[in-house]
């Protein structure tokens, strides 16, 4: 991202100016105070009780005591458990079906055609928040209520991205596919070893937006998880905190563990999730 | 589950060869293929999408409280709701999350975005400052926020305004800022997104109108305000819509911040998603609240129409 200049180079090439500076200063500023809250966060996580109202940001004592007793607690362990079990699994289930429907509907031609991928398009309107009752219903008469295919469930795939997905197969020329029909591969393999590697940026967008999206769900996981061993890291913290009430660096230690995975991941992967946002925000 | 259907198309795929196969036309070949590969997303679309959708119409004409069948009330709910001062009061807290925080979260995000598009020292780090928020966990980030939020000695921002000798905020406590200080934290997560979508859209602006603009003899408003604005019209709509729909469905930081008392104080931070929440979760109105979620689907059905209409007269 950095090395690309789309722009023309002469425009900025000119000599530094002060406004230049002052702006580069604001916007670093700025940017601290995005990450204050984090900053907080973490540093009160490795604070002791004693220490939660001293207001420096580097501890004088960090301690990892906080996260030691959290996480020996095991409900934590749990609901990481269960928050990564269940972001993987539809990770992986959208990745492969909403580019499986994306590559048929851009790819193939055959009556109905336009009607699947409208009726699957008009899904993008209806909100969550109208299906959770009936979802509820289902659940409870299926007995998915407290169970991860009871979390699961609504996301397995998604209109938005089959609609990506079929964007990004638009582009992928025919001669490609007709040479590997010519070389004798099924419609299945020609998807899969020819298509889906010619739209990888595609697909890994498609995979942090489903991992972040599920990572951080709270609305339905809190409606369908009842017992604790069931919550998701969000549900689970939230009820943890409610619980802690005023022990403010346990909350914080907690806030972290739920926090620090998709940073991690952020921080190896920075610019293909920038990159990654840019396309699904502009295609999408 | 998901390695179930994997492995049913993996049996298709390894059986092109057989006497039937064989004998059937390229085309109908394809259209087994195609079928095969819409089978269960057919299934899950109808069963999963479209008829809990219609579902939800349904149950919003009746009176149901998961223990006896569903009695058809007609339009009994939708009536309540309008007379209800409570819906109105949740009708205008989400609106008001909505009609200030989209503006200002915008402005903010085209503003940054704009100067940090011309940045070249140490880019990538600054915008990731920006950026980190947008991948945090909203309910995680909403008891940061809430703890910010406390009286002195324990909230941060009351400290601060202590050492400046400014006078405490009760914030979160106070029925009147209670609302803006929840906006705060969820402008805060939504910025970085916006940011990274604006220099997109920016980036997007082939070079050469800027070119053609600087040999006119444009001056830098003058650009922003003829060219960079105008061609960024497909990019500002879309954000407006996003970060609209995203202020309509706000529900994690209010539930996470007023856990004591959810939408309180006395109701003035409540939008209508945790309103259904509760009417349905916590009363079991399942017929109610379904048709508060109609209302809610309403809502965004008319704010999507719009964004078609504007983005469609140039």
């Amino acid at each position: 991202m950095t090395s690309a200049l789309p722009k023309p180079a002469g425009l900025y090439r000119a000599n530094i100016k002060p406004a230049q500076i002052l702006v580069w200063t604001l916007l670093l500023i700025g940017g601290l105070i995005m990450i204050t809250p984090l900053l907080f966060m973490f540093s009160t996580s490795l604070k002791t009780a004693g220490q939660v109202y001293d207001l420096r940001i580097i501890p004088a004592a960090p301690t990892l005591e906080n996260y030691a007793k959290v996480l020996l607690d095991g409900r934590f362990m749990r609901w990481f458990l269960n928050s990564s079990i269940v972001a993987v699994t539809v990770t992986l289930s959208n990745v492969f079906f909403d580019s499986l429907v994306g590559y048929t509907l851009a790819k193939f031609e055959f009556r109905g055609r336009y009607l699947i991928f409208l009726a699957i398009l008009s899904t993008l309107m209806i909100p969550t928040e109208m299906l959770v009752i009936p979802w509820y219903l289902m659940s409870s008469q299926l007995g998915w209520l407290d169970s991860y295919w009871g979390i699961m469930f609504p996301g397995m795939m998604t209109a938005f991205g089959t609609f990506l997905m079929k964007q990004f197969f638009d582009t992928i020329p025919n001669d490609f596919l007709e040479a590997a029909r010519i070389d004798g591969l099924n419609e299945f393999q020609i998807w899969w070893k020819v298509a889906m590697p010619l739209v990888t940026p595609a697909l890994s967008a498609l995979a942090i937006f489903t991992f972040l999206g599920n990572w951080t769900a709270f609305f339905w996981p809190l409606i369908v998880t009842t017992s604790k061993e069931l919550y998701t890291l969000p549900v689970g913290l939230s009820s943890f905190a409610v619980e802690q009430s005023i022990q403010w660096e346990l909350i914080m230690t907690g806030a972290a563990i739920a926090t620090l995975p998709t940073l991690i991941v952020f921080l190896v992967l920075q610019r293909y999730i920038v990159r990654g946002v840019m396309l699904a925000g502009l295609k999408g | 589950m998901v390695s179930t259907p994997v492995n049913t198309e993996g049996a298709v795929a390894s059986r092109p060869t057989g006497p039937v196969w064989d004998r059937l036309s390229m085309k109908t070949k394809r259209l087994i293929w195609v079928w095969s590969f819409l089978a269960l997303p057919i299934l899950f679309y109808s069963v999963i999408r479209f008829y809990p959708t219609l579902q939800a119409f349904w149950l919003s004409l009746t009176d149901w409280d998961l223990m006896r069948p569903p009695v058809f009330i007609g339009l009994g709910n939708y009536e309540r709701l309008f007379t209800d001062p409570q819906f109105w009061k949740v009708f205008r807290n989400t609106f008001t999350y909505l009609l200030i925080g989209t503006p200002i979260s915008l402005l903010l995000a085209f503003t940054i975005a704009y100067y940090l598009d011309r940045v070249r020292f140490m880019h990538a780090f600054i915008r990731a400052l920006y950026f980190l928020p947008f991948l945090t966990t909203a309910a995680a980030m909403a008891w940061v926020w809430r703890w910010f939020y406390q009286p002195a000695p324990i909230g941060v921002i009351n400290d601060v305004l202590g050492l400046f000798g400014l006078p405490q905020q009760p914030f979160i406590r106070s029925v009147s800022q209670a609302l803006p200080s929840i906006m705060v934290t969820s402008i805060w997560a939504g910025l970085g997104f916006q940011i990274i979508i604006f220099m997109a859209g920016l980036r997007a602006i082939p070079g050469t109108y800027y070119e053609a603009a600087r040999i006119d003899g444009l001056g830098e408003w003058a650009i922003l305000r003829r060219i960079t604005l105008p061609l960024l019209k497909p990019t500002t709509v879309f954000l407006v819509v996003f970060s609209s729909i995203g202020f309509l469905r706000i529900f994690d930081q209010v539930y996470n911040m007023t856990t004591n008392d959810p939408g309180g104080p006395l109701g003035s931070t409540k939008p209508l998603v945790l309103m259904i929440f509760q009417t349905a979760f916590s009363s079991y109105q399942m017929g109610y609240a379904a048709a508060q979620t109609v209302v809610l689907f309403s809502i965004l059905l008319v704010v999507s129409l719009l964004q078609l209409r504007v983005l469609r007269d140039k």
